[in-house]
């Protein structure tokens, strides 16, 4: 009930509106939804876990186990908020979990009259014939929390902000706030983070400091100069993680309809002042709504001005209740102090408390503190261990953690003192420890006759402590119990291991911006307007975004390039230029094939190995002059390249000498390929001789475009005449529109990637890592000049000459031709060999496709002994499907190469 | 997290390093043995402990050694592989 006056986090001036299970009530900004529910009376907030007990709300913040809501708010929605850390909000609308239709009336509520037959593990016990997924889908079903709205999609991304500071203080309590002033006041900069609403802690409800000062006075003074000292706090913030070297993750709340802002702070120094978390006292029915946290009653009597109850029982074991009873004595509410408690009457709201004598007492609010137990979690995720405290009934940091300082009650200097009173036997009628997870004293006995006897066994098979509260209260009393029942001591019992996140963390706030387009970005040619204008189909290839195909009909664009001439961007490929006296010499011990016997003005093809001797990258290399050269790598390898060679550079030669520069994004690349190419080109004006005699097959040429730079080379992908033309980025489009406006008199096409890969396969013209594997060495492609004739040390050498590479029944790289009439071959489709009745894969179809040009399948493909099978007519078989293909050489099409060096 | 030091640019995030070899390993040779090539290639001593490894700064692209516990997972030092070399 709501007092008349009172209340110092409320403005009673401005009234919100809300809707709880369908029902409107109000309440007053400043409120969090669990303050008004109670100021309006509702008592079932929701039902549990398992057994559907009717819950009320235990306390006032993170460690809220029951008050778990659906909340939605002008489009935003959050499926299992906590309805002591939600703020209020005009509209907001706020539905029970676990609850059909709603908690009040829930129609799983008979499952409680079942608790004897559905103890700890019974699922697994029970569900077992004939299998656990037939079970599986409708338990689900029945347990757990809320469900995901799959209609929703945020409207705003969460941020993600990087910080650093001298000191970061953790928990803005009494503790918390002098270890900042005292830092401040030291000059060192400082940021506190606090979970709560307004700064504080304790300090916001108790009337007195730990040193005995005025509470309210001594807050407004210390928040005053720490605003003057420039002290950064943040509210509504929660330290949900410590990683290594420092690194603390917060998530920020700022704005209810916005995901959190995840920030990361490095500070040199963390304080840890996290407080302490009240424990409930384990007896029979001490779930019941209307049981809750005594310092939780304080806080919404104080804060809010609610009174939870006009009859109130108050059951502690420590003396930190005594202002409790008295602040709710004076606003007029009948209390009775008693030290423990026999059972609780009344199922939807506590109808009378029975104390240990077996005497009655009428209430209609049960107020308990079971003792305090210290928020270490981040100290733990810190690696700092725990010891166990008799005298503080708590574990307490025991050494300390380099960079981690904890202070006030969660170092375990509480100002209370505790008489600790742990569960010696489980009771006759259920006694909860855990609330979310709906763990009794019952299941934890359980545990322990069937020898789950360790903490980490017991948080499995009781799930005790594994709900979204993590067993903030429930842990203490379950280890506890544990201990009791085993006949050891809490000490020796032991915790569970404390992981990050503290509190459940919003996905959204580790996606930030990477969604949609940023989730893994693509890289863009310079051209791509161009090519969507020209009609350009996109596609991901190798992190770059390019034009797949100009034309649905794909068969059509290769054979336009094959018969006239075809137009190409080929700027994602690899142009890494490695400079220096000793290029010739890095790029020989970096390759398969040798480089430094290279002339200026030509160009070579090679492979390159990784140490274990299969074949890495293929590209040409084109000697720029006598100190500089072209490493065109493919365009996926880009990086790997640079890096490799990096590595070879500083690692095993004079660095001084050698210089490595990646120039691929500075240059665009058109090739221009098929039979009149050249004449193309001519028509361009270029000022280059480009007749076969005067500029032929693998060399280079410079020439000037507009002014600038032009670089011409020419290789071929396609196996016909082609050129790549380079120019600066910056010339990129002219070039493409000199080229259009050209090529339109010849007819010329636009050529996406996957046309370019019918031309290619024709002419058996390798894809690393599609065409090869991680088995493959390059005598398997038919390259053995260099492993003989080479006498140097090249990266994989070694390789080439192990037992394993000199086996002779190696996978081959050969083509493929189809001899049954069907289409193509699949790719992937296995090639089989029978012997006596059991057939075997002896390879695989790596690359198939229809050829335009010769007018039937092609394939390529890694047989084993492919050499000496040549001619051999074997069996592919795909999804059961055996086809016949005859093993024939990898190039189906020109292979004297008289289109080539036309 | 880590964060570790470039001997070049100072303290960065690790996500802009790459670990390339623990530090000492020689390069064999056509020469070597088959046991001795299997070992360049593919074993590592995994010391539980201080550790020394080479590692890239990717966005510097300066190799250097860097000193560190691999329990712990602090960070003692690093310095240019070069110098290394020379001392």
């Amino acid at each position: 009930m709501r007092l008349p006056s009172g209340g110092t986090g409320i403005t009673r001036e401005k009234e919100l509106s809300f809707a709880f299970d369908g029902k409107p009530h109000r309440g007053f900004e400043g409120d969090t939804v669990a303050s008004a529910l109670l100021a309006a009376g509702v008592r079932t907030v929701g039902r549990s876990f398992k057994y559907h007990r009717p819950r009320g709300i235990w306390g006032h913040g993170v460690e809220e186990p029951n008050a778990i809501f659906d909340v939605k708010l002008a489009g935003f929605h959050e499926p299992n908020a906590r309805g002591t850390t939600t703020p209020l909000a005009d509209g907001l609308v706020v539905r029970s979990i676990n609850a059909r239709p709603d908690a009040s009336r829930d129609r799983f509520g008979f499952l409680d009259r079942f608790a004897k037959f559905i103890p700890a593990g019974f699922y697994y016990k029970t569900f077992m014939w004939p299998s656990w997924e037939r079970f599986e889908p409708r338990i689900r079903a029945m347990a757990g929390l809320g469900e995901i709205d799959r209609e929703w999609a945020p409207k705003a991304f969460s941020s993600h902000v990087h910080d650093t500071c001298d000191v970061l203080v953790v928990g803005a309590g009494n503790s918390g706030l002098r270890a900042a002033l005292a830092a401040a006041r030291d000059g060192r900069s400082v940021t506190v983070v606090d979970e709560g609403f307004a700064p504080g802690g304790q300090l916001l409800y108790r009337s007195r400091t730990a040193d005995g000062e005025h509470a309210e006075e001594w807050l407004a003074s210390t928040l005053a100069e720490l605003s003057r000292l420039g002290v950064t706090i943040m509210s509504r913030s929660t330290a949900y993680g410590i990683y290594d070297h420092n690194l603390v993750c917060v998530a920020e709340l700022k704005k209810a309809t916005n995901p959190p802002i995840s920030h990361r702070i490095r500070p040199k120094q963390i304080v840890l002042a996290t407080g302490a978390i009240e424990r409930p006292l384990v007896f029979p029915n001490n779930d019941r709504p209307g049981i809750m946290s005594a310092a939780s009653a304080l806080f919404y009597l104080r804060r809010h001005g609610v009174r939870v109850g006009e009859r109130i029982v108050i059951a502690s074991n420590n003396d930190s209740t005594a202002e409790v009873a008295e602040a709710f004595r004076v606003v007029g509410a009948n209390v009775t102090e008693v030290s423990s408690v026999a059972n609780v009457r009344g199922k939807n709201r506590v109808e009378a408390v029975i104390d240990e004598n077996g005497r009655s007492i009428p209430a209609d609010a049960l107020l308990v503190s079971g003792g305090y137990s210290p928020t270490v979690h981040l100290f733990c995720q810190a690696k700092g261990k725990l010891a166990w405290s008799d005298e503080r009934a708590a574990f307490v940091p025991k050494d300390e953690v380099q960079g981690v300082k904890v202070i006030g009650s969660a170092n375990g200097d509480f100002r209370w003192r505790v008489q600790a009173s742990w569960p010696t036997k489980p009771t006759k009628e259920r006694a909860w420890i855990d609330f979310q997870n709906d763990v009794t004293s019952k299941d934890v006995a359980l545990a322990a006759r069937e020898n789950f006897r360790s903490v980490e066994h017991l948080k499995r098979y009781t799930t005790l402590g594994m709900a979204t509260d993590q067993g903030k209260t429930s842990n203490v009393n379950g280890l506890a119990a544990l201990a009791a029942f085993t006949g050891r001591s809490i000490a020796e019992t032991g915790t569970t291991t404390f992981r990050p996140p503290y509190t459940p963390v919003s996905m959204m706030a580790f996606t930030g911006y990477r969604h949609g387009q940023l989730f893994n970005p693509v890289r863009r040619l310079a051209l791509e307007t161009e090519h969507r204008a020209a009609g350009a189909i996109f596609g991901e290839y190798g992190g770059w975004l390019r034009p797949a195909a100009y034309d649905r009909d794909i068969q059509s664009e290769a054979l336009r390039a094959r018969e006239g001439v075809g137009i190409f961007d080929a700027s994602p490929l690899g142009k890494v230029e490695v400079i220096g006296p000793d290029a010739g010499l890095l790029l020989d011990f970096n390759g398969y094939g040798k480089v430094s016997t290279l002339k200026p003005g030509r160009i070579r093809y090679g492979l390159t190995l990784n140490e274990n001797g299969s074949v890495y990258d293929d590209g040409v290399i084109a000697r720029l002059d006598e100190t500089r050269f072209l490493v065109s790598c493919s365009s996926s390898h880009v990086t790997g390249v640079h890096l490799r060679l990096e590595d070879i550079r500083q690692d095993l030669f004079d660095p001084t000498r050698l210089s490595i520069h990646n120039a691929t994004s500075r240059w665009a690349t058109l090739t221009v390929t098929g039979p009149k190419s050249r004449s193309l080109l001519d028509s361009l004006s270029l000022g280059l001789d480009l007749g076969n005699e005067a500029f032929p097959h693998m060399s280079w040429r410079m020439a000037t475009f507009e002014g600038g730079p032009v670089r011409l080379a020419r290789v071929s992908f396609s196996g016909d005449l082609s050129f790549e033309v380079s120019v600066p980025q910056s010339k990129a489009a002219s070039l493409f529109c000199a080229l259009r406006e050209a090529g339109a008199r010849f007819n010329a096409t636009m050529l996406g990637l996957e046309a370019l890969m019918i031309l290619r396969a024709e002419k058996g013209y390798i894809v690393i890592g599609k065409d090869t594997d991680g088995l493959t060495l390059p005598h398997d492609l038919g390259i053995v000049g260099p492993r003989d004739k080479r006498t140097d040390e090249f990266v994989g050498r070694r390789s080439l000459f192990t037992e394993w590479a000199q086996e002779k029944k190696r996978r081959q790289f050969t083509g493929l031709s189809i001899t049954d009439g069907g289409g193509p071959l699949a790719t992937g489709a296995h090639a089989i060999e029978r012997v006596t009745g059991k057939s075997r894969s002896i390879g695989f179809v790596t690359s198939s496709y229809f050829s335009p040009t010769i007018g039937k399948p092609i394939a390529l493909g890694l047989i084993e002994n492919a050499m000496e099978r040549q001619g051999e007519i074997i069996e592919m078989q795909h999804l059961g499907a055996v086809r016949k293909a005859r093993v024939s050489a990898a190039c189906a099409f020109d292979p004297e190469g008289a289109r080539l060096n036309a | 997290m880590h964060l570790i030091c470039c001997p070049f640019c100072g303290n960065r995030d690790e996500t802009e390093f790459r670990f390339a070899v623990e530090a000492g390993k020689r390069r064999g040779s056509v020469s070597s043995s088959p046991d001795e090539w299997a070992k360049y290639l593919y074993f590592q001593n995994n010391v539980k402990g201080d550790t020394r490894e080479v590692w890239m700064h990717l966005t510097c692209g300066e190799l250097f050694i860097l000193s560190r516990n691999s329990v712990t997972h602090s960070i003692h030092g690093s310095e240019p592989v070069r110098k290394a070399a020379e001392a």
